[in-house]
């Protein structure tokens, strides 16, 4: 009688994010699909109607199609390994008891107020550029070469600034969730002459399971969405190296303003992130259960 | 619930009408670039204010990029959000063409049509309609040290060949003081690098398209253009070229980096400005050519037109009216001196002895008359543009065609496998537009 | 805490946690530092522009070029608004998944989050053109919606991961009682979640307060927040790093301090009222 009482109660309380969220997604998602059929450029208001699969045709078919889905593994792969590992060392040094933890605690979380486009600008000008940057500096002062880093290792320089905007949302989340650690348990381990790694293998990895299960999958979903530290940066170059599924949709939207063209790509990246949250899901998913 | 809201709404915008029609204000919406032409426009409003009581100038300040796109979804979904947009020539004939503008024809006398530079009326002109009229107006040319040229025992010629920058580069370069003989625009973009390339291009007798609107990047000029191109700068350009832009560029030059850079004229201003360790030391000449008729500047005006559609046109007008009136030249030079009136529209700006002295004033307009935007190349080609091609696909073409360029600098790509790449995705994209059947 | 560390021990620590945390914080530091100085200075090397005048002359420009107060307030209209806005929502949807889950949660979960797949460009003109016709373009209200369901989905996965850490023997115990739902909401959950509440509420003021396409195109003066504002300092043709960092510190410094203020709530964490 109670659990049925609040299955009911339950599902009122779930609708209201359902119903909305339900009309902000098949709204745009049948306007979507259905533009994607179109010849729709919005600097050719004179030429319309059908296209078929012409949109998808050539989207699927462009030449760098297939470089920029690996692209866009590559720099939401990076991306999360740097972050997750780094986030969980941070949120262990940062859980630890220091003088000065709040200010310190806040220097960490800083990166993610700071807009990506300005992020982006001073990374590429203050620090990497080869001459007038931060790095090329210190390497001078090493009497190093120094190295061109959007130039020669564009993507990797991309993961670079990209974890430095995102580290802190792992950081934070992981901490917080460190908090909850039961330490009566971990003085009873402690006590039974375990080891710090062992203890942070068999106790603290298996507690933050969830947390970094959650870490993954929305920095992904936001991650996949990376336009502007590309723009701003390497505007997708050099070639394609830097040139992801989320760009190119941008290119076609943005500078070819052929919308019955971007629309397809959008729907190709909506599959295409659909495949990837799925296999996400198989891998780590029942983490969330716990 | 939403018909409260509604209503509600509906009263505010009822109410902020009834506020505004007892003020006899219009307020018009302005969308501009940041540039700093723009920003000094702002701070001499007082004057518009004083001549217009009745108009007032919400303005919306936005980098390029932004406000690009922003202008351009707004026009084509007839969003109504601004009433002047300032747009570049690389807009106005594809939006003349479309309808989106209103024609300006008929601004008022002391507008003086006929005083527009021809060149840069002439790639504002539909039709035989003026679409858009120019703020300020932009060439590129070679900005160069001339105490490195004196210590390496050389002259620049007013007029330079490309054999003359070749020489001059490799004479500047010392590697070991960071000193790189010549910088150039190396960011993959249309506006970026492609804007120096298709300029440069011209001179060397290369084209986008032939008549028929075959891609031409399988020819020797192009091959030509981009081997020379490579060649400065992998030997005296500085590391990192890959990702420069115009203010990347800016900045080296600034720092004594550079022994020359060839970019927009009014990075003049800046080189010889109090943020520059080499103001005094700088000299300009005209970009280069190959001896065939056509040299490697561009042609740019950033202008201000109007939406057709718009409510508030009579005030939308006298703003762009007072703004690129001669008047307006002669308020800035009152307020500021000469040296920061924006350049480059008008001839009787030219003929004005005071403004003669500037230093790179007569570099600027020579080299804004080398250009021809309705025959940019050496060959008869279908399209109009210097560093563009006035077809809604270029920039997008053009931004790809840069990624393929820019990887050739960075040496990821040789000079032959961007170029066969180069055609290969135009040629799909112009067949895509159908533009080849 | 465990045990008293020894004072070694925590020298280390604190020697190591303030390392890693300014070398985190440098970018940002030297954007301040940069905003202190004129153009031409800021471009110059590390050592000469430390050594170079500071001057306020950015932040005096970007006073009278901006109205800095219009678009503060509108950011704050539009993140704050919406973060309390989807946590209304949210907060009842994420208990009941983490308390009566049934058998479709977790893809109800998943489906959630997919509604944020979709590309943003892609979806612009159908947006644009529905702003349009409902006379939403440019005012906060519609802004206000638009950032609710965006971060709709990732209120509610923040809050199911907090509420789930919750022990479920404290929500019988209370039952047992005969606490009525309403009170057990009030009195048993809502002390123990706020923590988890708290931190889900300053992530996403911050996620809204940066956002940066929706702001850019759908707002174009009244309601336009201060990503408007940096956008209008960040490459002009000319250099801009100091100006463009003095607009930034101006952007950052009011979430720095609210997350300042904030970070005393995250640092109890859930611990805080629960399991004791």
């Amino acid at each position: 009688m109670a659990t049925q009482h609040s299955r009911m109660a339950a599902r009122l309380m779930v609708a209201p994010s359902v119903g909305l969220l339900f009309v902000w997604m098949i709204v745009p998602l049948v306007t979507t699909i259905y533009f994607s059929f179109l010849i729709y450029n919005q600097l050719y208001p004179d030429r319309q109607g059908w296209a078929g699969f012409d949109n998808y045709y050539y989207f699927l078919t462009d030449r760098s199609f297939m470089e920029a889905i690996w692209n866009s593994i590559v720099l939401v792969g990076g991306v999360l390994i740097v972050t997750v590992i780094g986030g969980i060392l941070l949120a262990l040094l940062l859980n630890m008891p220091f003088w000065g933890q709040g200010i310190v605690r806040i220097m960490v979380i800083a990166p993610f107020f700071v807009m990506p486009t300005v992020s982006a600008l001073v990374w590429k000008n203050m620090f990497m550029n080869p001459v007038n940057g931060m790095f090329a500096h210190i390497a001078k002062g090493l009497g190093l070469e120094p190295f061109d880093f959007l130039g020669h290792a564009p993507m990797a320089s991309i993961i670079g600034i990209v974890s430095w905007e995102w580290l802190p949302f792992a950081t934070l989340i992981l901490l917080t969730a460190l908090q909850s650690l039961d330490s009566e348990q971990q003085e009873a381990a402690e006590m039974d002459g375990a080891g710090r790694l062992s203890r942070f293998i068999y106790l603290t990895l298996p507690h933050l399971t969830r947390a970094i299960t959650v870490v993954i999958l929305i920095q992904t979903i936001f991650l996949l969405s990376i336009y502007a530290e590309i723009a701003v940066t390497t505007n997708g170059g050099p070639g394609t190296a830097t040139t992801t599924i989320t760009y190119q949709v941008a290119l076609q939207s943005l500078y070819d303003n052929d919308v019955g063209g971007a629309s397809a790509g959008g729907i190709v990246a909506v599959i295409l992130a659909n495949i990837v949250a799925v296999f996400v899901m198989r891998m780590i998913g029942k983490n969330l259960d716990a | 619930m939403t018909m409260t809201l509604r209503a509600l709404l509906g009263a505010t915008a009822a109410l902020a009408l009834t506020g505004m029609a007892m003020a006899e204000t219009t307020e018009i919406t302005v969308a501009t670039v940041n540039n700093g032409d723009m920003i000094r426009m702002q701070g001499l409003m007082d004057d518009f204010y004083a001549k217009n009581p009745d108009i007032h100038v919400n303005w919306v300040t936005l980098e390029e990029n932004v406000l690009r796109q922003k202008v351009t979804t707004d026009i084509a979904t007839k969003g109504g959000q601004f009433d002047v947009l300032t747009i570049g020539t690389y807009e106005v004939p594809i939006w003349g063409k479309q309808g989106w503008l209103v024609s300006l024809d008929d601004l008022p006398e002391d507008y003086n049509k006929a005083d527009l530079l021809p060149a840069i009326a002439g790639g504002l002109t539909v039709d035989g309609h003026l679409y858009a009229s120019p703020f300020y107006g932009e060439s590129s040319m070679v900005m160069y040290r001339k105490d490195l040229m004196d210590a390496a025992g050389l002259t620049m010629p007013d007029a330079p060949t490309w054999t003359d920058i070749e020489k001059a580069a490799a004479a500047m370069t010392d590697k070991s003081k960071e000193q790189y003989g010549i910088c150039l625009r190396g960011k993959a973009g249309w506006g970026e690098n492609m804007a120096f390339l298709t300029a440069m291009s011209n001179s060397f007798g290369a084209k986008w398209f032939d008549m028929d609107w075959k891609p031409q990047f399988d020819q020797k000029p192009w091959a030509d253009t981009l081997a020379f191109y490579l060649h400065l700068m992998n030997d005296y350009g500085p590391p990192g070229a890959s990702n420069n832009g115009f203010n990347e560029n800016l900045a080296l030059m600034q720092q004594g980096h550079c022994g020359m850079w060839i970019d927009a004229t009014v990075a003049a201003s800046f080189v010889t400005g109090k943020d520059s360790t080499v103001a005094d030391k700088m000299a300009f000449a005209l970009a280069p050519d190959n001896g065939l008729g056509k040299r490697g500047n561009w042609l740019w005006a950033w202008s201000l037109a109007i939406p057709a559609g718009t409510q508030k046109e009579a005030a939308a007008k006298a703003f762009v009216n007072w703004a690129t009136n001669p008047a307006y030249l002669e308020l800035v030079a009152s307020k500021e001196g000469w040296a920061n009136v924006p350049p480059g529209t008008r001839t009787s700006l030219y003929a004005n002895p005071e403004y003669a002295k500037v230093p790179f004033a007569k570099m600027t307009l020579d080299s804004i008359n080398a250009a021809d935007p309705t025959h940019p190349t050496v060959d008869e080609v279908p399209y109009v543009g210097v560093q563009f091609v006035a077809i809604p696909e270029f920039a997008g073409i053009a931004t790809e065609v840069g990624q393929q360029f820019s990887a050739a600098l960075a040496g990821t790509t040789t000079a032959a496998d961007a170029l066969a790449a180069a055609q290969e995705l135009t040629t799909t994209e112009m067949t895509k537009a159908g533009y080849i059947k | 805490m465990a045990r008293k560390p020894t004072t070694a021990a925590k020298t280390t620590v604190t020697l190591l946690a303030w390392g890693i945390g300014l070398l985190i914080f440098f970018p940002i530091l030297w954007t301040v530092l940069m905003s202190f100085h004129s153009e031409g200075d800021a471009i110059k090397s590390p050592w000469d522009m430390l050594t170079s005048v500071w001057s306020f002359e950015s932040y005096a420009e970007v006073q009278t070029r901006s109205n800095y107060a219009l678009h503060f307030f509108n950011s704050v209209v539009i993140s704050v608004g919406s973060t309390l806005l989807a946590l209304a929502i949210a907060i009842p949807a994420a208990w009941a998944m983490a308390f009566v889950p049934g058998r479709r949660t977790k893809d109800l979960l998943m489906w959630m989050l997919s509604t944020k797949m979709m590309p943003a460009v892609g979806v612009l003109i159908p947006m644009y053109l529905g702003f349009k016709n409902m006379g939403l373009l440019d005012s906060r209200l519609g802004l206000v919606a638009v950032m609710t369901l965006i971060n709709l989905p990732i209120v509610v996965w923040m809050l199911y991961t907090y509420f789930k850490e919750i022990p479920g023997e404290i929500l019988e115990a209370a039952r047992m009682d005969g606490a009525s739902l309403r009170s057990e909401i009030i009195y048993v959950l809502t002390p123990m979640a706020l923590p988890g509440i708290a931190s889900t509420l300053l992530l996403n003021v911050i996620l809204a307060w940066n956002e940066a396409f929706w702001t850019l195109q759908l707002t174009t003066h009244d309601a336009a927040p201060l990503t408007q504002f940096i956008a209008s300092y960040s490459s002009p043709e000319g250099l801009f790093y100091a100006k463009l960092s003095a607009a930034s510190t101006m952007a950052i410094a009011p979430i720095l301090i609210l997350g300042w203020f904030s970070q005393k709530q995250l640092v109890r964490g859930l611990t805080f009222g629960a399991v004791k």
